[in-house]
């Protein structure tokens, strides 16, 4: 499969994220400059990794959302492309009209940093065709603005679309409050397109794929990935 | 001309930081403090010498990225 990981100015998550993919895909994927205005010819994936573009001005993502490669990623999703966006990604994804709703600071104000346990709400998305119906993995949070806000309208259509692909959720699987962390509507932590081929989340599944370092609780969400495009 | 967006958290969208500070502000010992929103004022150098032209083009460049429409609401002033 051919990966393309966009790097902005204060992306700082791209290589963490290249060694995932080439561990699981077995191909190394290219960084992409956000200055360029075309994705490589054959892209499968590209993929908005995490970080803090543009210093978070103005609002995260908000400046790396005009960049010009968010054009061709437009276009690229607008013909069926698989779009990835983890962390400062989803947050991109979002201010470019990607995905729907908007990420707000932390309802507790704080910067948080530590682990989360996410519920696979489904399985049938390219990103999560390894996980077992109503898995449950561990993963890790570190953002201060992920509290997904959307209009009770924009709620209704997503549940009602089955477009909450994560939510979080106790060790245990319960999509409590006080799992909740960071005060998203619904304990949204991913979402994804009506295609189910855009899919944003907050937490970073690529923290969690080297049984030396942390796990590999992650990993599945990269053997699905890698599933998607061994049969494309 | 100068153009001046004011960006606020339309009603409903939660705002913490006006919450914690309005919570500080009642530790100050200021009374009958209600409701506090925290928003922005973004300053604008325009060329335009005209202020109905200078106003709209200030509201479009609201619209397209100084605001996020879904959580925010805007108002611009020219002087």
């Amino acid at each position: 499969m051919k990966a393309g990981i966009i790097l902005f100015p204060g992306t700082n998550r791209e290589r963490d994220m290249a060694l995932a993919l080439a561990r699981v895909t077995g191909s190394k994927p290219s960084i992409i400059w956000h200055g360029e205005s075309e994705l490589p010819a054959g892209t499968d994936l590209v993929v908005l990794p995490g970080g803090f573009s543009y210093g978070d001005y103005l609002r995260c993502g908000a400046m790396a959302a005009q960049s010009p490669i968010m054009r061709a990623i437009a276009a690229f999703a607008a013909k069926g492309g698989h779009v990835l966006g983890v962390c400062n990604g989803f947050q991109i994804l979002i201010e470019a009209g990607l995905l729907p709703g908007a990420l707000l600071k932390n309802a507790s104000l704080r910067f948080l940093s530590m682990d989360c346990h996410l519920k696979v709400e489904r399985t049938d998305t390219p990103y999560t065709n390894h996980f077992q119906p109503g898995a449950v993995f561990r993963s890790t949070m570190a953002h201060g603005d992920g509290n997904w806000f959307g209009t009770p309208e924009t709620v209704a259509q997503l549940e009602a679309e089955g477009r909450v692909v994560l939510r979080y959720c106790t060790p245990e699987g319960a999509v409590t409050e006080a799992a909740n962390r960071n005060g998203s509507v619904n304990n949204i932590a991913g979402i994804c397109s009506p295609n189910r081929r855009i899919l944003g989340l907050m937490p970073h599944p690529e923290n969690q794929v080297d049984p030396l370092i942390d796990g590999t609780d992650g990993l599945p969400m990269f053997q699905s990935i890698a599933a998607t495009f061994a049969t494309a | 001309m100068k153009a001046y967006v004011t960006v606020m958290p339309k009603n409903g969208v939660l705002d913490p930081q006006g919450k914690a500070i309005g919570h500080a502000l009642s530790g100050h010992g200021f009374a009958g403090i209600g409701e506090v929103r925290v928003g922005k004022v973004i300053e604008l150098e325009l060329a335009e010498i005209d202020p109905a032209k200078a106003k709209a083009a200030a509201e479009e460049m609201a619209r397209k990225l100084l605001a996020n429409m879904v959580i925010e609401s805007f108002k611009v002033e020219v002087r």
